[in-house]
């Protein structure tokens, strides 16, 4: 025979177990619930592959120190920024594959950044070196200055001479301003910080004027 | 402190300015023939010292154009032009220091001398400021912009002589500092790999750059071509340094 305080406890523990059971089925629920609702609240909309469109590249050629127009068809995001940001992207990218006619290493993740700010008035050349991005106040149909920030490495990579550089230089130049003809003036930026030359040679120090680097074009002459 | 010097620089560009202008002035006033100037070159071996250029095989850009330097002025003193070098020996000169030198110098030719892997042949370039008219204070980054037409018809010389020697020649405009800071027709000069060579392999490439007969070839056009701008100038009945067009 069981004595009597046995079954007692044995009733106790059973409860306190059913109940504890009944608790954490509860607060499962309860958190499952809230996580539930987190996810609801983000954006449930994938983002947008920008639409493919078409582009106008000024691709170099070390062979005659030629930059030449042509046509290709990528994604491109509606922010002008973003925008130039992809084209620019898309020109080093065919500058890193294999038999490029202006070979450079690196290819699209050589773009930090690419900001487009009103273009100073006057004279250029009096631009202040280090222009703090800043999309506020910006005139909506006015000239604009393209600042291109790119990574160190690129600049590192990039080969050395007066010849390859300056086709760097002239073909992104060329190239923002086919496709964003609102671009001006170019200014060029390493890893945020202005830089003496591309790689030895190409002065960075300077605000590019596009309308005179495509009449400068080496295939121009 | 970099400002500074920039102004210093600048009263010196224009102390030199000065004289060169009024010695122009006197020598239009007297009765013609007018005396021959004296025919001045100013040759810059770009990059040295601590600055090796770019790297051409197993040599830094800074010897090899030193080398180019060397040879080019012992062809144009046999010639009987007197040159003036921005280095001798593998120093570290800043643009402002080459450009103060060729501006000393008062002279009616200058060539930057570069050498690269890419392309090939021999590439010129002229400053790409906008032509300008001559001010009597001129900017010191932007002395070129009243060059830039006499600069461009000295590469004309230089790209015959050197397409008349064989070489593939390729021309351009750069913004480069030693040469945008230049009272004088200006043009830098970037030797590549010979023609063939450059598209073989990137050793051929190099070893054609130190070579020392494709070396002779592009010096000897170069001095062909500042024999030709010299006699031009006589030519024109002009002093081509002091003047413009
Ligand atoms: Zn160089």
């Amino acid at each position: 025979m069981i004595p009597r305080y046995q079954t007692v406890l044995f009733v106790i523990l059973l409860v306190a177990s059913v109940v504890m059971g009944a608790v954490l089925w509860q607060l499962r629920n309860r958190d499952r619930q809230r996580l539930l609702e987190v996810e609801n609240s983000l954006p449930t909309q994938a983002p947008e592959a920008a639409p493919e469109q078409q582009a106008t590249l000024y691709v170099a050629n070390d062979a005659d120190g030629s930059v030449a127009a042509e046509v290709f068809s990528l994604p491109l995001p509606q922010n002008p920024n973003e925008r130039a940001r992809a084209i620019l992207g898309k020109l080093l990218d065919l500058y890193a594959a294999p038999g490029s006619t202006h070979p450079v290493p690196g290819g699209d993740a050589s773009i930090a950044h690419v900001f487009l700010l009103p273009a100073a008035d006057g004279n250029p050349a009096a631009t202040p070196s280090g222009a703090t991005p800043s999309t506020e106040n910006r005139a909506p149909s006015g000239p604009e200055l393209a600042v291109v920030d790119l990574t160190r490495s690129f600049a590192a990579n990039h080969p050395s001479g007066l010849e390859t550089e300056t086709l760097t230089i002239l073909s992104i130049c060329a190239t923002l301003h086919a496709n964003l003809p609102r671009i001006t003036q170019v200014r060029f930026l390493v890893d945020g910080q202005p830089c003496a030359t591309l790689a030895g040679h190409a002065d960075l120090t300077r605000t590019y004027l596009t309308g005179e680097t495509a009449s400068t074009a080496a295939a121009d002459r | 402190m970099r400002r500074s010097t920039r102004l210093l620089a600048v009263l010196i560009a224009a102390a030199v300015s000065l004289p060169s202008t009024a010695q122009a002035q006197s020598a239009s006033s007297q009765a013609p023939p007018a005396p021959p100037a004296r025919f001045v070159v100013v040759l810059d071996a770009a990059h040295g010292g601590s600055d090796p250029g770019a790297r051409i095989g197993g040599l830094p850009e800074k010897t090899i154009t030193l080398a180019l330097s060397v040879r080019l002025r012992s062809l144009l003193s046999a010639r009987g032009i007197s040159v003036v070098t921005t280095r001798e020996s593998d120093v570290t000169l800043s643009s402002e220091r080459r450009a103060e030198i060729a501006n000393h110098a008062d002279a009616q030719a200058c060539l930057s001398l570069h050498a690269s892997m890419t392309g090939s042949g021999v590439h010129l370039f002229v400053s790409s400021l906008a032509p300008a008219q001559p001010v009597r204070f001129e900017p010191w980054n932007a002395a070129q912009a009243a060059w830039v037409l006499r600069s461009m018809a000295l590469e004309g010389a230089l790209n015959s002589a050197l397409r008349h020697a064989g070489l593939t020649v390729t021309l351009g405009r750069t913004l480069l500092p030693i040469i945008d800071n230049i009272s004088c027709p200006a043009v830098a000069v970037e030797v590549a790999p010979d023609d063939e060579s450059g598209r073989a392999s990137t050793q051929a490439a190099a070893a054609s750059l130190d070579d020392p007969g494709y070396q002779a070839r592009v010096a000897q056009a170069l001095a062909a071509a500042l024999v030709e701008w010299r006699s031009e100038g006589a030519s024109q009945g002009e002093d081509i340094g002091a003047d413009q067009p």
